[in-house]
């Protein structure tokens, strides 16, 4: 299981070299590891009924946290379909930017990407979860950003990763809250803890938390508005990102916590109000879309709404509607987007006002469209004809409180009728349009995912047997078997008619698009969106970082040393005096002669720095000062630090030398009203200083930990230097830590100063 | 800049004395006064008395390897010298000890380099503005 989770991730560095060595072939080549996942899991699948499977690889035991794998019926459904569309994808990905020099790169993400959604659709452990959840979102943020030299590229990168991001914070809160509630982060220990979590005082904050994740990440109102702008990723990446994957895990994450957290009314009205709200606006702003990829985008985002709408209401029949859409969207959407991208290719243009007619120079991508239209509009006898069928039913047999279900379902499915229609007639039958003349059918890698998510999605619905993959899925989430009826023909009833009246529906209303549009086209109401929200936000925060970064960082050194040394002073002044009071003491023994004549050395020494009217003179009074402290180390018995002192004493002095060197004359340049404040400063820090050590030296909260190291350095670390044995055995990891930013500190000098050598920068 | 005979020639003799005694202290660290710290900064020490002599050039010429290499070797030693505590089911970074050497002197070799490292990029880019 492990394996299954990892391979990607080990796959995917491997992916540019690959490419490297055989362009041509690394797609097909690549491919099998999602394919061969699906069908491992495939094999699996008789498991299925005998319940879930679990695998704990130990992580971090001490907080609970581990590799915790879950193989249930959602997860396998899931997991099944994010590797099959991966795989497509991937050698879609092939064709679609073949030449294109980072073709590599992106074959590297999609696997790092798929390999996270299937870490967090299997996930057990909440932590777990939690990590895989932020690595789909880093990933997608490659993703999106893959054309990463448009700046509406880049934008939409980051849109979707601080979106997506923010929510990943308020998740992780809303883990903790209840890994803290429960006592146990594992879901399958939480899950029996159900009645104890929903009666908390702090159920609303963890619900509102946790929804506040998935509805980031499921682009729910009002964060929808990331999922469109993020059709700057090239198509194969909308169509893994959008119909499969990413935007699918916090439907996922709903459905996976519904047992856990739903059955409250809170929960009903939250999820169910927000997916509802979703779903009709999502199907609206489709309509009026004039590019195929936005088109799709925000049907997406409708679709999204549906899946929310059904796992908010949450009775058997709205969940094994919600597992019914799913399957199917995931099938007609991956293939609409891939035929889209196709005709992006084929054609040149995704305008709708361009396109018409491609059918006959694109047959093969025309008939996948079509008949993935024809599952996204229900016709029978695709499988979406199906699933909106038992939506419809889902949404009819609802709960007192949210009598809208039925209409809000009935409207937005006439509204996705109409732009099914949209994606796929207008753009493949009728008049040629002025994009028409050049187009041509895309290569076979391209088809392949296409064709086959089609087929199989318009298919499917006569396949017998889908019983078997979807019930599973759909018993996790209501907590107890439902029995599935996915039947083409279940007499005349109601949904049927409604079914029916929505079809007519989308067909008028794609008829009068024009007119429709022209009507309600005065109402633009994307000005007070929260695409605006968003911007006035991203605005305002850097703005923010601009005034406190000219307030905090002048650029004088000055500057820099008056607010360390401020905060330093002031802090430390006011948290000791709060905290214990200055409660000083005298030193336990008197110094000797020679401790004091060390001390009046240093103190000349400082002396002759401040006053001194040579700059070389300054210099050396200093590091004779140094001198003297070193000597004091090696009088109190630090060896180590006093050679440490020594050397780095020499250092800087001739590192002053050196930047001496090059600076004017040596003059008073200050007014006395500065230097008698820098006085103050210096003051305020040598004061400070002598109180804490004298209070330290009172004070022994501890017994200190010095002894431990001087008792065990030998036996445990067989050394006989107890500064050396803390530095590379007992704090080793600490000193990795300060080797490294010895490394960091001199590159950036050495970039420092090779920016002025190049006249580059400020 | 100028160059002062004096300076040469107290640099011939001084320089191989810095970095034996710097290769000491790191190698007695252990147990006596020394380490990866102090040894590495007279090291470093020692390479700058020479560049101060005879110039940049030639000390860089004389270390054979760019610092910001070092640097990169030294994280790479002291990071992967705890690896082996990984693999024996240690916690990363513990001490492994066989007859009188152990990993932590490779550690300690490691911070020795990065400080080497460190050091002189930053005061031979100083030297050669």
């Amino acid at each position: 299981m492990l394996f299954l989770v990892a391979s990607g991730f080990l796959l995917a560095p491997l992916a540019p070299v690959l490419h490297r060595r055989w362009p041509r072939r690394a797609g097909w080549l690549l491919s099998l590891l999602p394919f061969s996942l699906s069908a491992w899991l495939f094999l699996h699948a008789r498991h299925l009924e005998e319940g879930a499977r679990r695998w704990v690889y130990p992580w971090i035991p001490s907080l609970d946290v581990a590799l915790s794998f879950r193989l249930d019926g959602l997860s396998f459904l899931f997991s099944l379909l994010i590797a099959i569309v991966g795989g497509f994808v991937v050698l879609y990905a092939s064709g679609y930017l073949e030449g294109h020099e980072h073709l590599g790169r992106i074959y590297a993400w999609l696997l790092t990407f798929m390999a996270s959604m299937l870490g967090l659709v299997l996930a057990d452990n909440l932590i777990a979860l939690f990590v895989f959840w932020e690595l789909t979102s880093l990933s997608s943020y490659l993703l999106i950003g893959f054309y990463h030299e448009r700046e509406a590229a880049r934008a939409a990168a980051l849109q979707a990763l601080l979106v997506t991001g923010l929510g990943g914070l308020a998740l992780l809160a809303g883990f903790v809250l209840m890994g803290r509630i429960g006592s146990s982060f594992e879901l399958s220990a939480l899950e029996p803890q159900a009645a104890a979590l929903t009666s908390h005082p702090l159920y609303a904050a963890v619900l509102l938390l946790v929804l506040a994740g998935a509805f980031t990440k499921s682009a729910q109102f009002p964060f929808h508005f990331w999922l469109p702008d993020a059709m700057e990723a090239p198509a194969p990446v909308s169509a893994y990102l959008h119909a499969a994957a990413m935007v699918k895990a916090g439907v996922y994450l709903v459905a996976r916590l519904t047992p856990t957290l739903g059955g409250t009314p809170l929960f009903l009205s939250l999820v169910a109000g927000t997916g509802a709200l979703t779903m009709i606006l999502g199907a609206w702003l489709a309509y009026r879309q004039a590019y195929l990829k936005r088109i799709l985008a925000y049907s997406t985002v409708s679709a999204l709404g549906a899946l929310m709408l059904l796992l908010g209401l949450g009775t058997p029949a709205a969940v094994k509607a919600a597992i019914a859409v799913f399957f199917a969207h995931v099938l007609y959407k991956g293939a609409l987007f891939l035929a889209a991208g196709n005709v992006e290719h084929g054609a040149g243009t995704g305008e709708l006002r361009l396109l018409g007619g491609l059918a006959r120079a694109m047959p093969l991508t025309a008939f996948a469209a079509l008949a993935a239209a024809a599952s996204m509009a229900g016709l029978p006898p695709s499988f979406g004809f199906i699933a909106k069928e038992s939506l419809l039913a889902g949404a009819l047999e609802v709960p007192p409180e949210a009598p809208w279900a039925a209409w809000i379902a009935v409207a937005a499915s006439a509204l996705l009728i109409a732009v099914s229609l949209l994606v796929s007639w207008r753009v493949f039958a009728g008049e040629a349009g002025k994009a028409a003349a050049g187009a041509h059918e895309a290569s076979p890698a391209m088809l392949v995912g296409p064709v086959a998510l089609g087929t199989s999605g318009f298919l499917l619905g006569l396949s017998p047997g889908l019983e078997r993959l979807l019930e599973p899925a759909a018993s996790v989430v209501t907590g107890a078997p439902v029995p599935m009826d996915l039947a083409l023909w279940h007499g005349w009833n109601l949904p049927l008619a409604l079914s029916g009246a929505s079809l007519a529906a989308g067909l008028l209303l794609y008829a009068g698009r024009k007119q429709a549009l022209a009507a309600l086209g005065a109402l633009d109401w994307g000005r007070f969106g929260p695409a605006v929200w968003y911007r006035a936000t991203l605005k305002a925060t850097l703005k923010l970082a601009d005034v406190q970064t000219r307030l905090l960082q002048s650029g004088y050194l000055r500057g820099y040393l008056t607010i360390v040394v401020a905060t330093v002073v002031g802090l430390l002044f006011f948290g000791g005096l709060r905290r214990a009071g200055w409660q000083l003491s005298a030193p336990a023994e008197d110094p000797g002669a020679v401790e004091t004549l060390v001390v009046l050395v240093v103190l000349a020494s400082v002396a002759a720095a401040v006053v001194s009217s040579s700059r070389l003179g300054a210099i050396a009074a200093l590091g004779a000062a140094g001198y003297g402290i070193a000597l004091i180390f090696l009088l109190a018995g630090a060896p180590d630090l006093a050679i440490t002192q020594f050397v780095v004493e020499s250092l800087v002095v001739v590192l002053f030398v050196f930047a001496f060197y090059r600076l004017p004359r040596f003059a008073r340049l200050s007014s006395p009203a500065s230097r008698l404040r820098d006085v103050a400063f210096a003051g305020a820090v040598g004061v400070l200083m002598s109180l804490l050590t004298l209070a330290a030296a009172g004070s022994s909260l501890h017994e200190p930990i010095s002894n431990y190291f001087g008792e065990w350095a030998y036996l445990k670390a067989h050394g006989r230097n107890v500064v050396n044995v803390i530095l590379v055995d007992f704090r080793a990891l600490d000193t990795l830590g300060e080797i490294t930013v010895i490394g960091i500190a001199a590159l950036g000098v050495y970039a420092l100063l090779g920016l002025r050598r190049t006249g580059g920068g400020a | 800049m100028r160059t002062s005979i004096i300076l040469q020639t107290a640099t011939r003799f001084l320089q191989p004395l810095l970095l034996l005694f710097s290769f000491f202290l790191l190698l007695v660290g252990h147990n006596e006064p020394g380490g990866g710290f102090a040894g590495g900064l007279v090291a470093a020490a020692a390479l700058i008395l020479h560049a101060l002599a005879y110039g940049v050039d030639s000390a860089r010429r004389t270390l054979g390897v760019d610092p910001r290499t070092l640097i990169g070797a030294g994280l790479l030693v002291a990071a992967s010298s705890g690896l082996g505590a990984l693999a024996a089911g240690l916690p990363l970074l513990t001490g492994l000890w066989r007859g009188g050497l152990g990993t932590p002197l490779l550690f300690d070799a490691g911070v020795y380099l990065v400080v080497i490292g460190g050091t002189l990029l930053m005061v031979f880019s100083l030297m050669e503005e």
